[in-house]
């Protein structure tokens, strides 16, 4: 009997896994079904973003942008334009702001929604899923009706927009914000106060709050720990400040703060909070104003540098851009914030089993597009 | 906390090590000197009055062969006292060694591999530094400015990457 | 199947040994035909309440609302190609699926289909099928460990701890229904509920209406019952999102399709034992009712526990390994000892 002894077996979880939220390579070791450590391998997804952008003129980084956080485009736009506005030192007319302000709300709940639909799916609940694609598809059927594009838009350019709203999206606007509020309550029906799904996700894979903010979690998965921190209130950009509505932190109602299902939870009532921002918004518009009067001809900043930073769906999305007072920026750093979430993977997975590095994996909400750009 | 007061702090306690500091719009940096940069970010994490707890972004520069520098700026953040402060550390575009601060913000693991990864710059007392986005038998360091393609991967070609010319 | 042998002797085979072969044989044939038939609307079924339950239509293309949709899988399966992994054991990998699907279809020997439609009319036609359907267990595991992956391999292991876990609760639920009919044989088990609770017959008469540990018992089967059968939110050993398909992620076309028509023959064999046991078998809820006949119930009531199973599928997240494990030992077999010692006290006090 000296001679037997368990070895800990390595697991190879990815590139392809229905799981990975995309080509992310997971090195397990595990211990029977006990995980002990975890090793992310990055890089299926390296599109050389940085280089490119190098080599084109400011607004023709746009495009690039948009398709790092491809589920998140509008808010990367708006990341860059506020960035590339700020060193330009132009300011953009209010109509322009307001709807920038609008998109982005939109699309953090579009964003959301994948989020937590993936999330129910890596648990085994197959139906959220496809009710929060549902609820997904009016919102890129605004977006589509504005600028044509259902993913990735290209639309918010350094000094305004690409296209106005065309007539009738306001009205459409509202529909979809009558038709979305109640269904949080659905969600809440099917997933939240599911016994079995709290049993997966209530007290798994806790990350304390000192701990997120050592490793740069940030957004939904920090509040979640307990951090009353967001950057639309904190360090307010845009017209944020104007807008009434409240910061989600977790809750101990389930399980602990920092656990998978608060992580759940905060981004199930983010949406509530971006769909009353969004009303707000809409109640305010400016009736007119071009959305192209700010746009200027040729863009060329003075020489220097900024880190700007705004609050992606995922968190702190980061930009510092250099300038070199030429049409192209010398250097374009995206400071993504699903690469800082992925990499607390290691200290809160390690002891859990295969399933729950699953659901670990799921509630830090990971878009591999801008992990690698 | 102001920038002049934070640099007012370091100089206070490091002396000859933070070497140069600018205050101007979209130039405010401090730099400091290499191998004090250890010791510096302990400092500026532990001491109550900056209390910087959040490292926001890493980025590494090279500014060129004729400039003949390549730079690693670090923009930090204080969650407590909600100031920020920008460090920089300069050194050669051959041979660039500068201390880990992985330890101190955990953050900066993946961010130093990155670094390492697209300049070459080392990290030392990085517990795992390789690379991080490319494969690890990749030859050459992408975002130098001189940097050229290799030819062949594996016996696959590689396509150069050629500036575009966008429509004026 | 008494009356298919004693057919053929009638139309001439003197010899009771071909007679009884030949009648084995047709009546084979007849309960793979009709298994292939149930998967096919099974599947479809399936397909249809899902998709409709998630708010879109399901398979609407292929013949009327998609009614041919399993017929044109089944083409497909069939013509692909058969691909073994290199270093995958052959033996195994080749044997795996016909021991699985040989567990459930020895079971179908003594599974009724209706009043007299029988292979073969056990005295301990209970006991048969509870023995003989846990075969299935080493054919898991043989196509877990032969596939050469270890995500099969994981696949398997958890399959058998919870096939196993969960014999027990079936077994003592079912235990309950033998108490009640002082018999192990199934027709005799029917028969027992024809009549009830102040002699009224129809669906007082069933069992689970009898007392109220037979009640819970019935519950306790329909979950225990789901977890034989590897459905969510028991489908650990086939969870896609860890482990892609589990234990037959390596298994293609016409292999694969074997597995699948275990897993839809496993919810039938649920249904049936569910609907014999508790509900009063092809017995007719509305009392002193001669029109329907038996095989109807039969169906209708097997259906409808199909159908619950199939509805739990699509609502519920799955449950962890262990966290299986726990409501199997530590839930449902106290409550199931608890149900039968209550019956035993209940029948020998009232």
């Amino acid at each position: 009997m000296r001679d037997l002894r368990t070895e800990e077996m390595t697991l190879n979880m990815g590139p392809q896994h229905p799981s990975t939220h995309g080509v992310l390579r997971l090195k397990l070791r595990t211990d029977g079904e006990v995980v002990t450590s975890i090793e992310p391998i990055l890089g299926y997804l390296h599109r050389c973003f940085e280089k490119h952008a190098e080599n084109l003129e400011y607004p023709g980084v746009v495009p690039f942008v948009d398709r790092c956080d491809y589920l998140a485009s509008m808010n990367n736009d708006h990341g860059y334009a506020m960035a590339v506005e700020q060193l330009l030192g132009i300011e953009v007319p209010e109509r322009v702001e307001y709807i920038r302000v609008i998109f982005a709300e939109l699309q953090r709940i579009a964003s959301h929604l994948v989020a937590f639909g993936t999330f129910g799916l890596d648990v085994g609940a197959f139906t959220p899923f496809l009710y929060a694609f549902r609820e997904r598809e009016k919102i890129l059927d605004l977006f589509e009706m504005t600028c044509g594009a259902r993913l990735l838009y290209n639309y918010i350019w350094v000094g305004g927009l690409s296209h106005d709203i065309p007539p009738g999206f306001v009205e459409k606007a509202y529909e979809f914000l009558e038709y979305f509020e109640p269904k949080i309550k659905e969600y809440n029906d099917l997933l939240t106060n599911n016994k079995i799904f709290i049993e997966r996700t209530a007290d798994v894979g806790v990350l304390p709050a000192d701990v997120a903010i050592n490793y740069g979690v940030t957004g939904p998965q920090l509040r979640a720990s307990g951090v009353d921190w967001d950057l639309r209130r904190d360090e307010p950009y845009s017209i944020y400040d104007r807008f009434d509505w409240n910061v989600v932190t977790g809750v101990e109602d389930m399980g602990v703060l920092g656990d998978c299902w608060n992580r759940y939870y905060v981004k199930i009532l983010e949406m509530q909070e971006s769909a009353r921002i969004i009303r707000q918004a809409l109640d305010r518009l400016p009736v007119d104003g071009d959305v192209q009067a700010a746009v200027p001809r040729k863009i060329r900043p003075p020489e220097g540098a900024l880190y700007f930073r705004s609050e992606n769906p995922r968190g702190e999305l980061g930009y510092y851009i250099v300038s070199d007072g030429g049409t192209k920026p010398f250097r374009v750093k995206m400071r993504s914030p699903a690469l800082s979430n992925l990499g607390v993977i290691d200290e809160i997975g390690a002891g859990w089993l295969v399933a729950d590095v699953v659901a670990i994996l799921g509630s830090l909400d990971i878009v591999l597009g801008e992990i690698d750009r | 906390m102001t920038r002049q007061e934070i640099y007012d702090r370091l100089l206070a306690q490091f002396g000859e090590s933070v070497v140069a500091f600018s205050n101007e719009p979209f130039t405010q940096f401090i730099v400091i000197d290499t191998p004090a940069w250890y010791h510096i970010a302990q400092y500026l994490k532990t001491d109550p009055d900056l209390y910087f707890d959040s490292l926001m972004c890493v980025t590494g520069m090279d500014l060129g062969p004729k400039k003949e520098s390549m730079e690693v700026v670090y923009d930090l953040f204080s969650m407590r006292h909600r100031h920020k402060i920008t460090i920089k550390v300069v050194g050669p575009r051959e041979d660039f060694h500068v201390p880990s601060v992985e330890s101190i913000w955990r953050v900066a693991d993946w961010h130093e591999r990155e670094v390492y990864d697209m300049f070459g710059i080392l990290f030392d007392g990085h517990r795992h530094l390789k690379r991080l986005l490319l494969p690890e038998d990749w030859e050459g360091y992408p975002l130098r400015k001189d940097y050229q393609v290799q030819e062949y991967y594996h016996g696959i070609r590689v396509p150069k990457i050629k500036p575009k010319k966008l429509a004026p | 199947m008494q009356g298919l042998t004693h057919f053929f002797q009638h139309i001439g085979i003197s010899s009771a040994f071909w007679s009884f072969f030949i009648a084995t044989i047709i009546y084979g044939v007849f309960v793979f035909t009709f298994l292939a038939l149930f998967a096919l609307v099974a599947v479809y079924l399936e397909r249809k309440v899902s998709g409709h339950m998630q708010d879109r239509l399901g398979p609407m293309r292929v013949g009327w609302h998609g009614l041919l949709q399993t017929v044109a899988d089944t083409l497909k399966l069939l013509a692909k190609e058969d691909i073994i992994p290199r270093n995958a054991d052959r033996l195994l990998f080749v044997l795996a699926p016909v021991v699985l699907f040989l567990g459930t279809y020895m079971v179908f020997a003594a599974l009724p289909f209706g009043p007299g439609i029988i292979g073969s009319d056990l005295n301990v036609g209970l006991f048969y099928i509870i023995a003989v359907s846990s075969l299935v267990v080493i054919g898991i595991i043989m196509a877990g460990y032969s596939s050469n992956n270890k995500w099969s391999l994981y696949g398997g292991m958890r399959s058998a701890a919870q096939i196993i876990s969960y014999e027990i609760p079936v077994g003592l639920s079912l235990i309950i229904g033998v108490m009640m009919s002082s018999s192990l044989h199934i027709g005799q088990m029917v028969q027992a509920q024809a009549t009830g609770l102040w002699g009224l017959g129809g669906i007082f008469g069933w069992n689970f209406i009898q007392n109220p540990f037979a009640f819970i018992a019935l519950f306790v089967y329909v979950v225990a019952g789901t977890a034989e059968a590897n459905r969510t939110p028991f489908d650990l050993p086939e969870a896609e999102s860890e482990l892609v398909a589990g234990a037959f992620t390596e298994y293609s076309g016409m292999r694969w399709a074997f597995f699948f028509l275990a897993e839809y023959a496993n919810m039938w064999v649920v249904g049936v034992l569910g609907a014999v046991v508790f509900l009063g078998g092809w017995n007719s809820p509305i009392p002193g009712d001669v029109y329907v006949p038996g095989f109807v119930w039969l169906f209708a009531k097997a259906f409808g526990i199909v159908f619950l199973q199939i509805w739990a599928r699509w609502t519920f997240p799955r449950l962890r390994v262990d966290q299986l494990m726990v409501t199997s030992w530590k839930y449902l077999t106290p409550i199931a000892f608890f149900n039968l010692v209550g019956v035993g006290f209940w029948l020998l006090l009232i």
